[in-house]
């Protein structure tokens, strides 16, 4: 008996049942059920067109599903779309900042297409500079900033509206180890202040920082659960031989 | 036998250094590995051997032939794919490949055996234009374009970015059969896991080589006990480490952190007065090595 579906889906931040989206004749995401809690860091994890994206797409509001229930932080996919999308907040692995703007100028530019009135993103733009150590750099040129330094200012930007829920796609490609340390330390400190983390990644290392994962391929899950009990349930050492096991049979 | 050597390689931009003061060889038929950050400096020194620009100061030798003096023999005998594969996205997968074969003057049919087993895989898409690839066929067309007039030195600039897990680790066994087939071969990438399949590397940051060794010399060489540690609240648990054990190195791995110390296993568990925590020792990871030589700079 699924204990999901006694308690109410308004309870969880993503909740998902027999969701199911095609593309013409070609299955995307196949019978999907799986439910992300508030303040939870949540990976989802499979190779190219196992169906990741187009779970994003669908849980950002930007794909419709084709049938199925889907309900983000307690709101309805298929009529409540616009209220979801003030909700969440996406970075993406091309940082979609704009590089001829300050740090400060990128901040106040977000904020405003969220809404934001001047005073709140002066205070969300502290709030930026105390948390990220940004301090003495607000004014510095987006162009001009270290890798590490644009992937932390994407996250700020991504978070300016205090969001729920924010989706990393593949945050941390190419980055210093030392550098993703520190990313990941202001993942978990969002995390325990109750916001939802939900990442894509092909790699397994940063997989292991996710408090339960999902392996999808070709459209279906394959597992879910966090890393430590999926390794000792397939009998494997390691997340990049879970993958292979759970991928390749 | 040496390959290829690289002596004290000087490269700025402006006013950033891109590369200070570069020396290490490579032996024949070794996997050599480059293993380092983004904007370490390992694109700018594989286009210096690849002989696409010179160096400000310092000089190589690819076979015994002088980078600046014999560059067009170099050219050559070399393979490189880039890390945006210089792919013709207007023509199809197949004349991608007739129009690499032609430029080295070699046939397709004489080296075939060579790419087959890449190729193979992406000949039912040979009348596709290269621009309407995916990212992992995309990389198959660019490798096997690199490979056609059977080069003799390699060049890999960060290959498997972006590119998923399966396909990486098919990536790594085609490595080891060029390998096989006496291809010296020098691959960079920003992932840690990958150095363990080169038979040497060199860990590169801000431009200078930091250490040039074997895996399991760099693994070997680790000075300190390293454990695992295991607790509900990894953040909290970090913090206590730090108080109770100021030397220590303490990095996150996932849900659990590894604390490097002199320490034995019966003092870090004396010293150490918390609930429900799992303490083990482990081997390091190439990754552990690398955060601590970076820290000695």
């Amino acid at each position: 008996m699924d204990i999901a579906t006694t308690i109410e889906p308004q309870k969880y931040a993503i909740y998902a049942r027999k969701l199911v989206k095609k593309f013409g004749n070609f299955i995307a995401d196949d019978n999907l059920n799986f439910e992300v809690h508030p303040g939870e860091i949540f990976g989802l994890l499979g190779a190219n067109g196992a169906g990741k994206t187009t779970a994003i797409k669908m849980m950002t509001g930007l794909l419709k599903p084709t049938s199925g229930i889907l309900k983000v932080n307690g709101y309805d996919i298929y009529s409540e779309s616009e209220i979801i999308r003030k909700s969440i907040g996406y970075m993406s692995q091309k940082f979609s900042l704009y590089e001829e703007l300050t740090i400060y100028e990128n901040i106040r530019f977000f904020g405003g297409i969220y809404g934001l009135n001047l005073k709140s993103i002066k205070s969300r733009a502290e709030w930026a500079e105390h948390t990220f150590s940004l301090s003495g750099f607000m004014d510095k040129r987006v162009s001009n900033l270290p890798l590490g330094w644009k992937q932390k200012v994407a996250f700020v930007v991504a978070s300016i509206h205090n969001p729920a829920i924010i989706f990393l796609d593949e945050p941390t490609g190419g980055v210093d180890p030392s550098v993703r340390r520190n990313f990941w330390d202001n993942i978990y400190q969002a995390s325990i202040n109750g916001t939802t983390i939900i990442v894509t990644t092909h790699y397994m290392d940063e997989a292991e920082y996710c408090q339960r994962i999902c392996i999808m391929d070709q459209g279906i899950i394959k597992a879910i659960g966090k890393p430590n009990e999926l390794k000792n349930k397939f009998l494997v050492n390691t997340m990049n031989e879970l993958f292979i096991k759970i991928v390749r049979n | 036998m040496e390959a290829i050597r690289v002596n004290n390689i000087t490269k700025s931009y402006e006013n950033i250094n891109a590369l200070s003061n570069v020396s290490f060889s490579i032996n024949q038929t070794e996997i050599f590995g480059l293993i380092g950050p983004d904007g370490a400096g390992k694109t700018t020194l594989i286009r210096i051997l690849t002989s696409l620009i010179l160096p400000d100061e310092g000089n190589a030798y690819i076979l015994n032939l002088d980078l600046k003096k014999d560059y067009k023999q170099i050219r050559k005998i070399i393979g490189y794919m880039p890390q945006r594969f210089s792919l013709y996205m207007d023509l199809s997968v197949e004349e991608n490949l007739q129009f690499y074969a032609e430029i080295f003057g070699v046939s397709i049919k004489d080296n075939y055996y060579l790419i087959e087993p890449i190729y193979k895989q992406i000949e039912p898409y040979k009348e596709r234009k290269a621009g309407k690839l995916s990212g992992g066929m995309k990389q198959k067309l660019a490798l096997s374009c690199a490979l056609i007039h059977r080069p003799k030195f390699l060049l890999l600039d960060e290959p498997t970015t972006g590119v998923d897990a399966i396909s990486r680790i098919e990536f790594w066994e085609m490595l080891k059969n060029y390998q096989n087939e006496g291809i010296t071969i020098l691959v960079s990438t920003p992932y840690m896991d990958e150095a363990l399949q080169c038979n040497r590397l060199a860990f590169i940051k801000e431009g200078k080589i930091l250490t040039v060794a074997s895996p399991s010399e760099i693994l070997n060489n680790y000075p300190f006990n390293i454990y695992d540690i295991k607790n509900e609240n990894t953040y909290q648990t970090i913090e206590y480490f730090k108080k109770i054990i100021p030397d220590a190195i303490i990095n996150r791995f996932g849900q659990s952190l590894h604390c490097s110390t002199q320490l034995s296993f019966d003092e870090i568990i004396q010293a150490t007065d918390i609930n429900n925590i799992l303490i083990e020792k482990i081997e390091p990871t190439i990754e552990d090595c690398f955060l601590w030589i970076s820290q000695q700079q």
